[in-house]
């Protein structure tokens, strides 16, 4: 029981929200290509660290599946993520998906942030990181952006 | 997360957020989230279990048929973690004799993490160190919870993420010792209370709150509810 715990303390953290909820209408489903922004702290090639209040980003290649977790806070479960990272970064799911006809497509590109942020207004994420990673996805062509916590 | 949704929403991309802490969402009001009530680490909620990974993907999508927003709403489905039944392992003997017994436990760790690794390709230590430099590490850690300065023995890093490493290592190499997928926390379970290692690290920290190494290194090198002071277990 000890995510309750957890959610409890955390549910008390101050949240930054938009003064208008921005909306996109998408393209139906079936036509749109899709690609994973986690806040896991993803890597690739090896490095597994990721440092409290970095509000940077990892590109990630969807063609490699040699990713990392380097997330700082102990506060939850990785045993999940070792043995089938899908449970955090869906891609198998998703090329399934895409088989089925379900969704176009995937990207071949995918985003990792870090969660557990201690500012909480995120302010590098807002005016900087956040606008610098959705601009990779757009030139990749994604329509739909599916965000996964930890 | 909810914050991080708006601002791709902001800059032309249609988002769907899987939601874990539903007070944060509610806070933050990303334009659709989908609230799973599954363990913190596993926002698809099933490891292994590419059927319920595929309900979830199925919800969380739908969301995207709205016509306007802030869309919340609730998986139908909750899972709980298991952190109160810690894994059954057997830990293999060794002869280090020469080291220090949670060296020696940590040692004879070692195949086993390579099995785990062997077998599903992903590992989660290498913050600070590789997984062959584990124990000796864990032998700095026993010398700062016997009262060493933890500033002298000779840390190759930052205390916090030697202790994940650690944790982290010991977690990984359960899943050789044990049936199957194991439930969200028990690992961690097992390795904070069944294993010599885990008592090393409890102890430390204790030791490096009384050094006044610093909140962040006190905080952050156990999992918050895990946190314990040997100490007053020993008075009860």
């Amino acid at each position: 029981m000890s995510d309750k715990i957890v959610r409890k303390m955390l549910s008390r953290l101050e949240g930054y929200s938009f003064d208008e909820v921005p909306w996109v209408t998408p393209k139906p489903l079936s036509e749109c290509r899709v690609a994973v922004v986690t806040t896991a702290g993803l890597n690739q090639e090896g490095n597994a660290d990721w440092n409290p209040g970095d509000q940077g980003f990892t590109v990630l290649s969807g063609k490699k599946s040699d990713f990392t977790l380097g997330h700082y806070s102990p506060n939850f479960d990785r045993t999940g993520w070792v043995v089938d990272s899908n449970v955090v970064i869906p891609l198998d799911r998703l090329d399934e998906m895409a088989a089925e006809g379900k969704i176009g497509s995937v990207s071949d590109t995918h985003i990792s942030f870090m969660g557990a942020q201690p500012d909480h207004t995120l302010e590098t994420i807002r005016l900087d990181t956040g606008p610098a990673a959705a601009k990779i996805l757009l030139e990749e062509e994604v329509d739909v952006v599916l965000l996964t916590p930890v | 997360m909810g914050t991080l949704a708006s601002v791709f929403e902001q800059s032309g991309l249609a988002t769907v957020a899987i939601s874990i802490i539903r007070e944060q969402i509610e806070a933050t009001q990303p334009p659709r989230a989908l609230h799973c009530e599954f363990p913190l680490g596993r926002p698809l909620g099933k490891p292994g279990d590419s059927v319920f990974q595929h309900q979830v993907l199925d919800a969380a999508f739908d969301l995207l048929k709205a016509k306007s927003g802030p869309v919340l709403v609730d998986y139908p489905e909750e899972i709980d973690d298991n952190a109160d039944a810690p894994l059954s392992c057997t830990i293999p003997p060794t002869d280090d004799s020469d080291k220090h017994p949670a060296e020696a436990e940590a040692r004879g760790l070692l195949p086993v993490w390579r099995r785990s690794y062997e077998k599903y390709g992903r590992t989660t230590v290498g913050k600070v160190v590789t997984p062959e430099q584990v124990p000796e590490i864990v032998t700095l850690f026993a010398r700062i919870a016997d009262g060493e300065d933890w500033t002298s023995v000779g840390l190759p890093g930052d205390p916090t993420k030697l202790g994940a490493d650690i944790k982290n290592f010991y977690e990984e190499a359960s899943l050789s010792l044990s049936d199957g997928v194991p439930g969200a926390r028990q690992a961690e379970t097992w390795f904070v209370t069944q294993t010599k290692a885990g008592d090393v690290i409890q102890r430390a920290r204790v030791a490096l709150e009384k050094q006044e190494a610093g909140s962040y290194f006190t905080t952050y090198i156990l999992p918050m509810t895990q946190v314990r002071n040997p100490e007053d277990d020993s008075n009860a």
